[in-house]
């Protein structure tokens, strides 16, 4: 019997069969693991296996290959803090959806899980966690292989006035190296730099051309998988706040 | 077996039904045919009758027998208030509480991140269009307490045109033991805690 134990954020939920439910929980040292969760649909567990959720878990099978199971003790649960909240709440979606994305079953990213536990314990503060949102996307790219470059021009190699991102190298861009390339390129934001006030609408515009990388190169790579519709979702929601 | 073919037919059916399996199937069929003229007829009948004629009020989705139910086409319960809910059996549900007089808008599930169900396979144009056409002055949102449904929630409530839009209270259940709540029940009780 295969047996182990950690803390971990609780992403997807399933219902299976009539009282079970298949959960995926992201955590530290086996990242992204599956298990089923018997008696899920009852009173007592229903309201722990909530998306987002910080729980203890124990996962079993009796060999590698197998789905296995969980049981599950709640440590915090973030759904009633971010329910109220409209932009908080398809934050959380994006992020459970893209980790159920992105990630590849049963492989530990240490840095990621941090990040994401981090960003889960920030919803719910709108004036901090749109930013943490932003820089979570960031992690998230370069996590699985397609970070950004953003310490340099790609072309003059200067660390000052970097305005645009390209879209093949990820690599940062002068307005001057830019040239009459310049409508070809992604912007780039103060705030993708660590500068500015980081209002939302400029996040908006940063989400923008993470969210063309996770496109055209996360879900390329993945075999051209749609993106989660919760992310644009989210996106939308976040512009039309920044515009009121 | 030969002999007991179409019996057992029946309990493999029956066995696929929520709640019973094999076992429970199989005792289930023994105790209708033991009760063949007061309860497996009758029920036989009804069944036939029912799978002739349910089908989903075009107006609101519950399931009747006509192709506008009975809460729709009675006029007294176009009180202005509209109760949108996830599942007819979410609407079965408060019908059995029997507190709401208005009328009803199924919209056959949530908004989900995970199943990408979006807008597009819920009836929300249809509740766009019902809002107009039956002059609904409120919209309750009587939604699951759950990461889905309060998704759909706020979705629907930014799609409504102008009219008052509530929701459903979320806390402490009628004999609920704070000791043996969730933190998360606790947290949303707390948020909408009100003057005593």
């Amino acid at each position: 019997m295969i047996e182990w134990r950690e803390d971990g954020a609780l992403m997807a939920v399933r219902k299976h069969g009539e009282t079970a439910a298949i959960i995926e929980v992201f955590t530290k040292a086996h990242g992204l693991t599956a298990g089923v969760v018997r008696g899920a649909s009852s009173r007592k567990v229903a309201p722990i296996l909530q998306p987002g959720a910080q729980l203890d878990v124990t996962w079993k099978a009796r060999l590698e290959d197998h789905i296995g199971s969980y049981t599950v003790e709640p440590i915090r649960s973030r759904a009633a803090q971010v329910m109220g909240d409209a932009l908080a709440l398809a934050g959380l979606n994006a992020v459970c959806a893209l980790i159920c994305f992105a990630l590849p079953e049963r492989e530990p990213h240490p840095p990621l899980y941090q990040s994401t536990e981090n960003l889960l314990d920030l919803l719910g503060q709108n004036d901090l966690w749109p930013l943490a949102y932003l820089r979570w996307e960031m992690a998230l790219l370069q996590e699985l292989g397609f970070g950004l470059d953003l310490s340099a021009c790609a072309v003059s190699g200067a660390t000052e006035g970097l305005t645009y991102v390209s879209p093949k190298s990820g690599r940062a861009v002068t307005e001057k190296g830019a040239g009459d390339w310049a409508d070809k390129l992604l912007h780039l934001p103060p705030v993708m730099l660590g500068h500015g006030d980081a209002h939302n609408d400029e996040i908006a515009q940063a989400l923008q051309t993470t969210g063309y990388f996770i496109e055209h190169a996360l879900a390329t790579a993945l075999g051209n998988r749609p993106v989660p519709p919760a992310r644009a979702r989210f996106l939308d929601i976040l512009h039309r706040q920044s515009r009121a | 077996m030969g002999k007991t073919k179409d019996i057992d037919a029946l309990i493999e059916l029956m066995a696929k039904l929520p709640g019973l399996g094999p076992r429970s199937a199989r005792r289930a069929v023994l105790h209708l045919i033991k009760k063949r003229g007061i309860l497996f007829a009758p029920l036989a009948d009804a069944m036939q009758t029912v799978a002739a004629t349910a089908r989903e009020c075009l107006n609101c989705g519950n399931i009747g027998t006509e192709d506008i139910c009975d809460i729709c086409s009675d006029d007294k319960r176009a009180t202005g208030e509209l109760c949108v809910v996830e599942d007819v059996a979410d609407l079965w549900a408060m019908e059995r509480a029997g507190v709401f007089k208005g009328r009803y808008h199924v919209l056959g599930g949530t908004l989900s991140a995970l199943d990408s169900i979006g807008p597009d396979e819920l009836r929300i144009p249809q509740l766009v269009d019902r809002i107009v056409a039956e002059n609904i002055r409120e919209v309750i949102l009587a939604l699951n307490a759950t990461i889905d449904g309060q998704t759909t929630a706020h979705y629907i409530a930014d799609q409504l045109p102008d009219v008052a839009v509530t929701s459903l209270a979320q806390g402490v259940p009628i004999g609920g033991e704070l000791d043996y709540l969730d933190d998360g029940t606790i947290t949303a009780a707390l948020k909408a805690r009100k003057s005593f």
